[in-house]
Order: C-alpha cells, then sequence, then structure tokens
C-alpha cells in the first residue's frame, strides 16, 4: 500500500511544453496550411476546416488523413501496394454504382462514397465489360439490321472489339489525367478548398461509365429516335455525376475558366457517347430503303383496313 | 497397469529417495504391450526418386501425366466440392484445351482479313491474358489462391465450351438456318452454365466471404466472352 506522501503529483516542470507538444502530436491538419501530406498517394486536403465545412468536415478529414496515413505505407514495388486500391467489398461497389446511377444534386459523389478509398476494381470491371457490351451488340445490331439482305453475310466483327477497347481504356485512363493535371496547375494558382488525387477521379470516371452499359445493350433497337434518346438520357446522367462532382473543385476559380472546364468534361463525354454509337452501330434506315417504304404503305394500309 | 502406476507413484510422494529407486518395484503385466516391430521398413526409404522416374518407360511418363489430366477432366465434369484440381494442378490440360478451340475457332484465310472471326493468337491470347487477370484480380482481392492454381481451375473449366464448339461445328456441317441457330444457342448456354458452375464451385471458397461476387463476375464475363465467340463462329 502506498504511503500518503506518495500520492503527490510530480512537478511537471515542462507543464507548458508538454500541453503545447500534445495537439500537435494528436490533430493533424487544423492548426497550419503548411501541413504537407506524407503518403504517396497524395490526398491533399487543403488547408483549416472551417472554410468548407460543408464539403470535408473536420471529423472525417481527421479520421481520413490518419487512414490514409496507415494504408497506403507499402512502397510501390510490393504487391500489398496494389491490394490497398482493391480493399472494397461488394455491397461498396454497389452502393458507387447506385450513386452513378442517380445523382442527387448538392451530394458529391467522391465525398460520398469515394472518400474513405478510392479503388481500381470498380473502373477497370466497368470498363471492361463496356468493351464487350458495346462491341458485342453493336454486332448484334448490325446482324438484326441486315438480316434477309441478299448480299450479306454475317461476320463476328472481331477486330473492333481492340479498338473499343482501346478507345473505352484511353478515354478512362487519360481523360482523368489531363483532368488532374489540369486542376493540380490551377490549384497552384488558386487555392482551392477541394482538390481530387488521381485515383479519385479515375474511380468517378469509371464509375460514370456505368450508365453506358445498359444503353449499349438497348442501342440494339433499330430505331433512331430511340437510340438518340438513350444518348441523351446516359449523357444527362453521366454528365450530371461528372459535373457536380467537378464543380467544387473549380468555383473558386475564375469564372470563365471553371465554366470551360465543366463544358470540356462534359463535351469529352458526349464525343465519347456519340463517337461510340456511330463507329459501332450502323445506321439502320440506310440500307432500307426498298423495304421501308413499303412497310410503312403496308401499315397504314393495314391500319386503315380496321 | 494401475498396479504399475501406484506402485511408481508412491515412490514420489515420500520425501527423499534416489532417482529412479523404486523402479525394481514395477512389475509388468502382460498387457501392456511392449514388443513389437521396430525395425524400419527399408525399402521405400532406399527408394531413390530421381531415377525411379528417369528409369521408366516414356509410356509410363506420358500415360501418367494423361491420367492425371483425365481425372480433373472428370472433376470438372461432375464438379463437386474436391480438393484435387487445387492441389494437383497442371497446366497440360488448360494447354490442350485453349488449343483445341483456338484451331477451332480461327477464321480460313479466305476470309476477308478486315471484319472476320479471331484469328489463333486471338483467342489465345484473350484465354490466357483472361485467366491472368482474373486470377490477379481474386488475389488482389484478398483471396488465398495461388496463381497457377486458380489457372489451372479456370483452364479446366474451358472443357464444357470446348464440347459445345465441337457439337457447334458438327451442327453447321447440316443446312444452315434458324433452326440450326437455336440448336446452337441451346447447346452454348448449357456449356456456358456448366463452366461457370464448376469454376464457381472450386474457386468460391477460397475468396473472403463478402468479396465473393466482386470475385465471381469476371469469370463470369470471361466465359460469356468465349460463348459468344463459339456462338457466331461461321465457317467458310
Amino acid at each position: 500500500m502506498a504511503a500518503v506522501g506518495d500520492l503527490q503529483f510530480e512537478e511537471f516542470g515542462n507543464a507548458a511544453a508538454t500541453a503545447a507538444e500534445n495537439p500537435g502530436a494528436t490533430t493533424i491538419s487544423i492548426e497550419g496550411p503548411g501541413e504537407s501530406p506524407t503518403h504517396q498517394a497524395g490526398l491533399p486536403r487543403g488547408s483549416g476546416g472551417e472554410e468548407d465545412d460543408e464539403l470535408l468536415g473536420n471529423d472525417d478529414s481527421d479520421k481520413t488523413e490518419l487512414l490514409a496515413g496507415q494504408k497506403k505505407s507499402s512502397p510501390f514495388w510490393t504487391f500489398e501496394y496494389y491490394q490497398t486500391f482493391f480493399d472494397v467489398d461488394t455491397y461498396q461497389v454497389f452502393d458507387r454504382i447506385k450513386g452513378s446511377l442517380l445523382p442527387i444534386p448538392g451530394k458529391n459523389f467522391v465525398r460520398l462514397y469515394i472518400r474513405s478509398n478510392p479503388d481500381l476494381y470498380g473502373p477497370f470491371w466497368i470498363c471492361a465489360t463496356l468493351v464487350f457490351a458495346i462491341a458485342i451488340s453493336g454486332n448484334l445490331s448490325n446482324f438484326l439490321i441486315h438480316l434477309g439482305e441478299k448480299t450479306y453475310h454475317y461476320v463476328p466483327e472481331f477486330r473492333k472489339v481492340s479498338i473499343a477497347a482501346t478507345i473505352i481504356y484511353a478515354y478512362a485512363w487519360l481523360v482523368p489525367l489531363a483532368l488532374w493535371g489540369f486542376l493540380m496547375w490551377r490549384n497552384s494558382k488558386v487555392m482551392n478548398i477541394v482538390s481530387y488525387s488521381f485515383l479519385e477521379i479515375v474511380c468517378v470516371y469509371g464509375y460514370s461509365l456505368f450508365i453506358y452499359i445498359p444503353t449499349a445493350v438497348l442501342w440494339i433497337i433499330p430505331q433512331k429516335a430511340v437510340r438518340w434518346i438513350l444518348v441523351m438520357i446516359a449523357l444527362g446522367v453521366s454528365g450530371s455525376v461528372l459535373a457536380m462532382t467537378f464543380w467544387p473543385a473549380v468555383r473558386e476559380d475564375n469564372r470563365r475558366i471553371a465554366l470551360a472546364t465543366i463544358v470540356t468534361i462534359v463535351l469529352l463525354h458526349t464525343l465519347l457517347s456519340v463517337g461510340c454509337l456511330a463507329y459501332f452501330f450502323d445506321a439502320p434506315e440506310m440500307d432500307h430503303l426498298p423495304t421501308a417504304t413499303a412497310a410503312p404503305n403496308q401499315t397504314v394500309a393495314a391500319a386503315k383496313a380496321r | 497397469m494401475a498396479k504399475a502406476a501406484e506402485s511408481s507413484g508412491e515412490p514420489g510422494t515420500t520425501s527423499p529417495r534416489p532417482l529412479f529407486a523404486g523402479l525394481s518395484d514395477i512389475s509388468i503385466s502382460q498387457d501392456i504391450p511392449v514388443e513389437g516391430e521396430i525395425t524400419i521398413p527399408m525399402r521405400s526409404h532406399i527408394r531413390e526418386f530421381d531415377s525411379s522416374t528417369l528409369n521408366e518407360s516414356v509410356q509410363n511418363t506420358i500415360m501418367r501425366d494423361l491420367k492425371a489430366v483425365g481425372k480433373k477432366f472428370m472433376h470438372v465434369l461432375y464438379p463437386r466440392k474436391s480438393n484435387t484440381l487445387l492441389r494437383d494442378w497442371d497446366l497440360w490440360g488448360p494447354l490442350i484445351l485453349c488449343v483445341t478451340l483456338a484451331l477451332m475457332l480461327q477464321r480460313s484465310s479466305v476470309d476477308s482479313e478486315k471484319d472476320g472471326g479471331p484469328q489463333f493468337a486471338e483467342v489465345f491470347v484473350i484465354v490466357w491474358f483472361g485467366a491472368v487477370t482474373i486470377t490477379l484480380n481474386s488475389k488482389l482481392l484478398g483471396g488465398n489462391i495461388s496463381f497457377f492454381q486458380s489457372l489451372c481451375v479456370l483452364g479446366y473449366c474451358i472443357l464444357p465450351l470446348t464440347v459445345a464448339m465441337l457439337v457447334c461445328r458438327l451442327v453447321l456441317l447440316a443446312e444452315q438456318g434458324p433452326i440450326n441457330f437455336m440448336v446452337r444457342l441451346f447447346v452454348v448456354i448449357v456449356m456456358f452454365t456448366w463452366s461457370i458452375v464448376a469454376s464457381t464451385a472450386f474457386l468460391a471458397d477460397s475468396q473472403p466471404p463478402n468479396r465473393k461476387a466482386l470475385a465471381i463476375y469476371p469469370v463470369f464475363l470471361f466465359y460469356f466472352v468465349i460463348s459468344w465467340m463459339i456462338l457466331t463462329f461461321t465457317p467458310q
């Protein structure tokens, strides 16, 4: 049993020093704007958290800083480093896909779903599925359009798979690279609150391409109007996801540059979808002129007869 | 036995006596077996592993490997949860199947170069690089299957689709038409389902439980693409 005298407090001669030390040891990003990211994936949280609470949230930034620092610590030549990019569960992937299909204004896709950990599983396999969906649907659609023609001989058009793969994967990796470079450059000129890492941008682009998979399957329907309506819908959904994600990153900037960035993003997306439609899917009416003029007459006659 | 224990136990409880002093008191009853064979059977240890397979005839070697491959084919055709495919993996079966499939799927040189079916090399590359990608994917997701085991399973499970290709080629010898196509479609769908079931039976256990769907979906895509190539094969 300790004597009463033992219960006296030790002198904290360095009370001021320890009290000053401790805040620095526990908190991460509240104090200094010069806090540099220590890990390789570069999740630059901006300066103090008060300015944009609704986007960052102090608690989130603390936890994510800690977690991110713990996770990505393996050197890049080990297998474990790449395993950190596949650290997702099934329900997380489904949630992210749902988030890309239902853009809610005011909810940032990256903040809501990805801030915890960007993954490469979604972008890679969604792009792979899209490549085969476009190639197979295009082949099937051409077959159905040209069915019945005497001179048509069905070919599987296997070369188009490699062309589709090049286009889709180039879009899903090079456009995020360019966008990330552009945002980093603007970040150095204008102090932005929200900045995204390269992986997060790749993730957003990958998941935003998911809407094109059912669109490509529905493009088999050989009606021009139907196809263009589908293009509009798909573009609306994925374009709005992209626009709502990147608007907070550029809105601090010069008005013109911000608008130009968003317009470019949407324009590239449009180019991808229209280009795929034009290249992989033959136009439905051009080869069918004799039967097309005959068929409406027959249907009109049949309608009148009733 | 109790007698021996007691008699050996007693010397221990009484304080200091010389070690092993009570041993002479122990009586060994007849029902403790203390005799038996203690000679090591020398034959199995003398056998030298290297020379035994080097000296055998070529036919023995080939037949042994063929039997192993055949046994694995049987496991694929009747998929049960067994470890044979995983434990004794080999890549002979996948190679034979892939070469057969690619030979049957390649377009003839009469076809135009631009928009025909796949070439031999294209099929080969799709099968092997597809299998490697799926294996890497499952390992990155945290599965505890080795690289070659996974390649072995994925390669062997192409067997139903190779059978479908053979059937399709035979069916295509008859006259073409919608019925022809429906028969081929039915065969390919059945074999595709069989492949998926077989590979899932072997691979599903090695994945972490909350990521099974993530690891199985690429397998589904892989066999779907191969089935598509089989279904759209048109002879010249």
